[in-house]
């Protein structure tokens, strides 16, 4: 199989707009790299790259070793499976997925034998004689699937695959992709903008951010430990809770005290140069009146509203330093109006720098 | 469903489709009757009498060789101008999509020969080609083509073609570059990834997506062989050398208005109607079948 290495890759559009400013990625044979940002960050423009669509102005892409810098996507063995899937509309679902290996001079036998082995692995057998528009959502992203499986290519590539599917069947797709990528064993490079499929899909997570990566590791990784505040609030749902610390005016420049937005003082010692304290909704914990937790952040809110999702509820509160959303198991027993005891642990604390890295 | 729009008023809606149904009463058919009717009538040069002799008209005219001719010349005139202004126009739309820079300056420029009225088109192929005085007769002279369109019967016919497709690209080439926009651009990606090069995802991507817009231009390029052309004959041969380039549109006119054999003339209007009504009818039950609309 292959990997795939990106060095210093740019993309700059004749305009004058540069959609990619130097991204640097490695990703090892057979794992699953997702590519995760808000829209316009560059990372669908990064994919195209790979794929031969977009010229790159300036870095190296290379797959399996090999520069493709000048290699046109005919050339470069690769599979994609496209947002809006690309179905050849005109051709039935046989077709589609004999037209990679017809092009590339398959013979017919083999040709026959993969693609009715496909449709097998993927539940497509029935559906060969049809053509795409007779598909629903998620036949047509099964086929679109299939299309770029039965190539048996050196790497994949998934443009928001799920994107157009509705709520349960991307979930099934979801596992289903990762189910696939792993027996197969292809290298693959996901873009999505949804940051669960990009936490649960990935081997190597990605996060993007106005063309520049933000952070890279394992999901978990960047999960507990967040680069800085743009990660640690676009990954994770709710999001993490970032409130904004200030020094005491007149407390010592090495150990200074810090304050909330609205004055009040932290109760706790915290970095120098921290300017944002984050914490996530499952590790704060609801409190008893007048417990005093030893080196923990206490903080006293006022819920606004409760949000019942059923194995959990979210309690999204007004405190001292602004907002903030905790998590609580089972059914909530607070309302509306009423007033908390909130404690996170100290170990459980993220602060970051007025730059929003962390520190 | 989409929801039906009532018309609070009873009379309005039809005041409104009068004009229309009115001009095509008056202007087709009316007309259309009259020629019917006036195929089954025999008449003398000064219409001072005329006589009802049902389908002798039509049974003179079939059995008439210089009619026969004519419908030879009208289908090969038909074929050859279809075909050149469409595969023309096809060529010319792919590569203007293919233009990075003022690709609307050459679009627009593409589409002008259209407003170019039949006749004057006629006249300029006409003195372009013209065997004495044409500069393109003499350039093609000098190339060692002996061109006489005056003279010579096929050069007439090939010219004719040139004129009567110039025109008409210039339609063909609007419709097939919105038909070649409204092909997903994902499509033609996901063939390069395929390994479809160039050439071969034309033919078999693009090509067969193009078909409803190639199936419609096709009724309608050969509806204006057979009909629209009459101004550009009668410009540039004027069905001549000898009858060479009479096709049957140009004999209608020819035998009713300028040898006054008006039954005779009616009842080639008439076939003519049935052919193509007839072609119509044809492409729409074989060719249609194998287009795909999206």
């Amino acid at each position: 199989m292959a990997t795939v290495d990106l060095k210093d890759v740019r993309k700059v559009y004749p305009g004058g707009v540069e959609a990619v400013k130097g991204v640097s990625i490695a990703i090892p044979d057979k794992e699953l790299c997702v590519l995760v940002g808000p829209s316009g960050c560059g990372k669908s423009t990064l994919l195209r790259m790979i794929a031969g669509l977009e010229t790159i102005s300036s870095g190296t892409c290379a797959i399996d070793g090999k520069v493709v810098n000048a290699v046109g996507p005919t050339e470069r063995d690769i599979a994609m499976v496209f947002q809006n899937y690309a179905l050849y509309p005109h051709m039935k679902v046989y077709d589609n997925m004999a037209y990679g290996l017809r092009n590339r001079g398959t013979p017919k036998d083999e040709i026959d034998s993969r693609v009715r082995s496909t449709a097998k692995v993927l539940e497509l057998s029935h559906l060969l004689d049809r053509r795409p528009r007779e598909l629903s959502g998620g036949q047509r992203q099964r086929v679109a699937m299939g299309r770029a499986i039965v190539r048996n290519p050196k790497v994949f590539l998934f443009d928001e695959p799920l994107s157009n599917l509705d709520a349960k069947l991307r979930g099934q797709m979801r596992v289903e992709i990762k189910n696939l990528q792993r027996s197969l064993g292809v290298t693959s490079v996901y873009v999505t903008h949804d940051q669960l499929e990009a936490m649960t899909l990935a081997d190597i997570l990605v996060v993007m951010n106005a063309g520049l990566v933000e952070q890279m590791g394992a999901p978990l990784d960047i999960y507990e430990k967040p680069a800085s505040t743009f990660v640690a609030s676009f990954i994770g749902a709710p999001p993490m809770n970032l409130l904004a610390v200030t020094a005491k005016p007149d407390s010592p420049a090495n150990t200074p005290e810090k304050l909330f937005a609205n004055g009040a003082s932290l109760g706790i010692a915290a970095p120098v140069h921290a300017a944002t304290l984050g914490f996530r909704p499952e590790d704060a914990d609801v409190i008893g009146e007048g417990t005093k937790p030893s080196g923990a952040l206490k903080l006293s809110a006022t819920v606004e509203a409760v949000e019942p999702v059923g194995a959990e509820s979210f309690l999204y509160c007004a405190a001292a330093g602004g907002r903030i959303v905790v998590r609580v198991s089972g059914r909530a027993a607070a309302k509306p109006g009423d007033r908390l005891e909130v404690m996170v642990p100290a170990g459980k604390l993220h602060w970051f720098d007025s730059t929003g890295k962390r520190a | 469903m989409t929801p039906r729009v009532v018309f609070p008023n009873r009379v309005l809606p039809y005041l409104l489709v009068a004009p229309q149904l009115a001009i095509t009463l008056v202007f087709f058919y009316w007309p259309a009757a009259q020629a019917l009717y006036q195929s089954m009538l025999k008449e003398d040069p000064f219409g001072l009498k005329s006589k009802f002799v049902w389908f002798d008209n039509f049974k003179k005219v079939l059995a008439d060789p210089n009619y026969l001719h004519s419908i030879k010349v009208t289908v090969v005139f038909s074929v050859a101008t279809a075909a050149v202004a469409m595969i023309a126009a096809l060529l010319l739309a792919v590569m203007a999509e293919k233009v990075v820079r003022s690709k609307g300056l050459y679009r627009t420029l593409l589409i002008w020969p259209y407003a170019v009225a039949p006749a004057i088109a006629g006249m300029l192929f006409l003195f372009l080609f013209n065997p004495s005085i044409g500069s393109l007769a003499i350039l093609l002279r000098k190339m060692g083509i002996a061109w006489d369109p005056v003279l010579n019967g096929t050069d007439a016919m090939i010219l004719l073609v040139a004129a009567a497709s110039w025109k008409q690209i210039s339609y063909n080439f609007l419709f097939f570059v919105a038909g070649l926009q409204a092909i997903p651009k994902t499509l033609i990606e996901a063939a390069a990834i395929d390994g479809a090069k160039e050439v071969k995802r034309f033919w078999t991507i693009v090509f067969p997506l193009l078909a409803p817009t190639t199936f419609f231009l096709l009724v309608i390029n050969t509806t204006y062989a057979f009909f629209d052309t009459f101004g550009i004959v009668h410009a540039v041969t004027g069905g001549g050398p000898g009858k060479a380039t009479e096709t049957l549109v140009y004999k209608v006119y020819n035998d009713g208005f300028v040898n006054l054999i008006l039954g005779s003339s009616a009842a080639q209007s008439v076939i003519l109607m049935i052919i193509v009504i007839a072609l119509t009818a044809i492409q729409f039950r074989y060719v249609e079948r194998k287009v795909h609309y999206g």
